[in-house]
């Protein structure tokens, strides 16, 4: 047991004291929200700073179309050939021809260009035109924007499950299906990114030859123990740090804006009826909040520390056996495959059904298997989960995760000392049966 | 006492026998050659001895005790295929190594640190191990292998990747832990650093213990009693005490001649015979070296 912990502590302050865990323990945090910020702020710039383009138009239906901050109108008065000459003297964007039309069937509407024109460019033309052509029809209707506002209604379901004991529990499945996205998601990566960690760190030991001195000194499965433990502490640490960070960040953001907000200001200078519909949108967002916080959340992080541990030390063993049967990297091909398999099904199950159908024979199914269990129970969880089922899962992964670490120990024991041979699923059994 | 007592070692893997019925002795404070052939089975042999792997049948003894794991660390191995971790740092590599052998942090840190110094290697404390020569991290791996002070001392081709003088540095070192009590199991090819260094040897060839004793006693079997002549004069007659093999001319009248004893007779008879003959030079006994009869041995073998 002394001899694991040593290898434990040597293998997390390796990776932990390496330049590379610090900055991207810090930065990962920071880069999604970082490149979300400056795509807006690039997107704004480029807003503020185009150049008004000006387009001619021919306006035989006295349609009239007013300026926007991207373009300039500039009615022709006079023929389409005449003003077909005069653009192409010019050096502006393009010609709008508008001929006389029917408010009910608008044909014939064209647009002339030097340039091609951008799909974004015809759909801003586009809207606006839509939009006059409305305004026109409801002056002929008689129709104010009063009675227009008040037409419109917004509807949103409030759900509420019932639980056996006749007991009712407002839920919102938005919020439980946010919560079980983020989760399958998070130990996806994790037991990828952390697996190739072992499987690389196998690898390394066995090509640097030094694995033979260190199994003269500790038994192999020690040496198994010790690496996948102290990876995965390391991994622990990282996600922690990073959901300490992102919850900071996020708090502090919305503590910050949230005072001051625009809307909030922008507000008070509404009118009455749409201030009232945006109050009901705020509510709607407290009241997810709300859920959110309604929800056992110990018990959902309870239970992803345990699926999290769990997956990651059922999968961490068969990664460290598959880089002991190896002498580089690129020979992992074929033995990564049956370890994707289960994972790659859980992952895609997450979005094609778990969300949608948590009670379904497949979800239940997948989430009780141990080799799925971890993402598609996740996935589950949110939504409230019979404690028969959760009890069951629980206890296969961690008989799963037993007998995994025991195929990969009497693989790894014998594999770890093989250099140059051909390994094949025959050899690998082979390795498996050998006494020790 | 022995140091290591090996009772009928058998290894077999699903398509070959790797050791065969192996029994051995190893004495206390010697150094010890374990030779053969590639692929006879010493490699097998040294890892059941530091329990990376178990033998089907058969015992071994350590200082008159069953193997058992609390053995560890009272051996030292450097395996023919070096290797270190090449990220970590030469002080923590050799802290961590030795603390795997049981020895405590501090222990750990005064002992390595004292090594490099009587190496004078103490600016290579905090360097990668990969941006030191081949050389340099065998030294460090040479360090590694004798710092928790083991009493059974195993090298593999100890001195391949040494520039002469470092092997004999090496060499030294060997020779003073021998002098402090330590026991030394010395596996190798190079037939030069048996004759010098080894004290008895034991030889394994297709997985069976082939030979095995004192280098004195293992000389005394293979002798051939063949005796190398410079004399003056030529001689054709052979006596009764020797058989002549063959006589050739070195310059002027020397001649050189190759004798086997017959019998029970002893060199003094053939000196005492050929005086009468002719004017003797020199007279010396052909010894086989230990390349000759590991070549003998090996060749002999295959035969069979």
């Amino acid at each position: 047991m002394n001899k694991i912990w040593l290898i434990v502590k040597r293998e997390f302050l390796n990776r932990v004291q390496k330049k590379s865990f610090l900055i991207a323990t810090i930065l990962i945090p920071l880069i999604f929200p970082g490149i979300m910020a400056i795509l807006v702020y690039v997107a704004k710039k480029q807003n503020e700073n185009a150049v008004k383009e000006i387009i001619h138009y021919v306006d035989q239906s006295n349609t009239f179309i007013p300026d926007t901050n991207r373009f300039i109108f500039k009615k022709f008065d006079g023929p389409l050939i005449d003003a077909k000459k005069a653009y192409d003297e010019s050096k502006d964007f393009g010609l709008l021809y508008i001929p006389a039309y029917e408010l009910s069937k608008p044909v014939g509407i064209t647009l002339y260009t030097k340039a091609n024109a951008s799909i974004d460019d015809i759909n801003t033309i586009e809207s606006l035109l839509e939009n006059r052509i409305k305004d026109l029809k409801m002056k002929k209707l008689n129709i104010g924007q009063k009675l227009l506002d008040s037409l419109q209604t917004n509807v949103s379901i409030k759900t509420i499950q019932v639980t056996e004991g006749g007991k009712e529990k407002s839920s919102n499945s938005i919020v439980m299906a946010g919560i079980g996205l983020v989760c399958g998601i998070l130990m996806y990566m994790f037991i990828f990114i952390y697996g190739a960690q072992i499987m690389q760190g196998v690898i390394e030991e066995k090509s640097s030859k030094v694995i033979e001195v260190i199994i003269s000194s500790v038994r192999p499965f020690q040496l198994m123990m010790g690496k996948i433990i102290g990876l995965g502490s390391v991994g622990l640490l990282q996600f922690s740090i990073w959901i300490i960070l992102m919850t900071t960040l996020t708090f502090g953001v919305f503590g910050y804006f949230g005072i001051e907000s625009p809307q909030h200001q922008a507000m008070q200078q509404m009118s009455a009826e749409v201030a009232a519909q945006q109050t009901a949108a705020n509510a709607e967002a407290m009241s997810l909040i709300n859920e959110f916080l309604n929800l056992p959340l110990f018990y959902i992080l309870f239970c992803f520390l345990f699926y999290f541990i769990g997956g990651y030390f059922l999968y961490g063993a068969l990664f460290a056996a598959v880089g002991s049967a190896v002498d580089s990297p690129t020979e992992t091909q074929q033995f990564m495959f049956p370890i994707t398999i289960p994972l790659l099904i859980s992952y895609l199950s997450l979005f094609m059904f778990i969300l949608k159908a948590h009670d379904s024979p497949a979800s239940v199914w997948l989430s009780i298997i141990p080799f799925t269990s971890p993402i598609a129970m996740m996935g589950r969880i949110a939504f409230g989960v019979p404690l028969w089922q959760v009890l069951l899962s629980m206890s296969l992964l961690i008989g799963g995760f037993i007998l995994t670490t025991w195929v990969a120990g009497r693989i790894y024991r014998v594999g770890i000392l093989m250099h140059g041979t051909k390994v094949s699923y025959k050899v690998l059994a082979k390795w498996f049966m050998m006494k020790n | 006492m022995e140091a290591l007592t090996a009772i009928h070692v058998t290894k077999r893997y699903t398509n070959h026998v790797a050791l065969d019925d192996v029994s051995l002795n190893i004495p206390e404070k010697t150094i010890f050659g374990l030779l053969g052939p590639n692929g006879a089975g010493k490699t097998t042999l040294i890892r059941i001895i530091n329990q990376i792997i178990n033998a089907d049948s058969g015992e071994i003894l350590l200082f008159g005790e069953k193997l058992q794991e609390k053995h560890i660390g009272k051996i030292g191995y450097l395996p023919e295929e070096r290797g270190l971790y090449k990220k970590l740092k030469v002080g923590e590599q050799l802290i961590y190594l030795a603390q795997l052998k049981g020895l405590s942090r501090k222990e750990a840190t005064d002992k390595s640190k004292a090594w490099i110094r009587k190496f004078e290697i103490v600016d290579w404390w905090g360097k990668k191990v990969e941006d030191l020569s081949k050389g340099m991290a065998q030294k460090v791996q040479f360090i590694s292998t004798v710092m928790h002070e083991p009493r059974l001392i195993i090298l593999d081709e100890p001195f391949s990747g040494f520039d002469p003088v470092n092997a004999q540095l090496i060499t030294k070192e060997i020779l003073a832990l021998k002098e402090k009590g330590c026991t030394i199991i010395f596996s190798t090819h190079r037939m030069e650093t048996v004759e010098d260094l080894c004290d008895h040897i034991a030889m394994i060839n297709k997985s069976k213990k082939v030979l095995e004793g004192s280098k004195r006693q293992v000389k005394e079997t293979y002798k051939t009693n063949s005796y190398v002549v410079e004399h003056r004069g030529s001689f054709s007659i052979a006596s009764e005490a020797y058989e002549l093999v063959r006589q050739k001319n070195l310059d002027d009248n020397m001649f050189q001649s190759t004798l086997v004893m017959k019998g029970t007779f002893s060199p003094n008879q053939i000196i005492r015979d050929l005086t009468m003959l002719t004017e003797v030079h020199s007279f010396v006994e052909m010894v086989p070296t230990m390349s000759e009869i590991f070549i003998n041995l090996v060749k002999g073998g295959s035969d069979e």
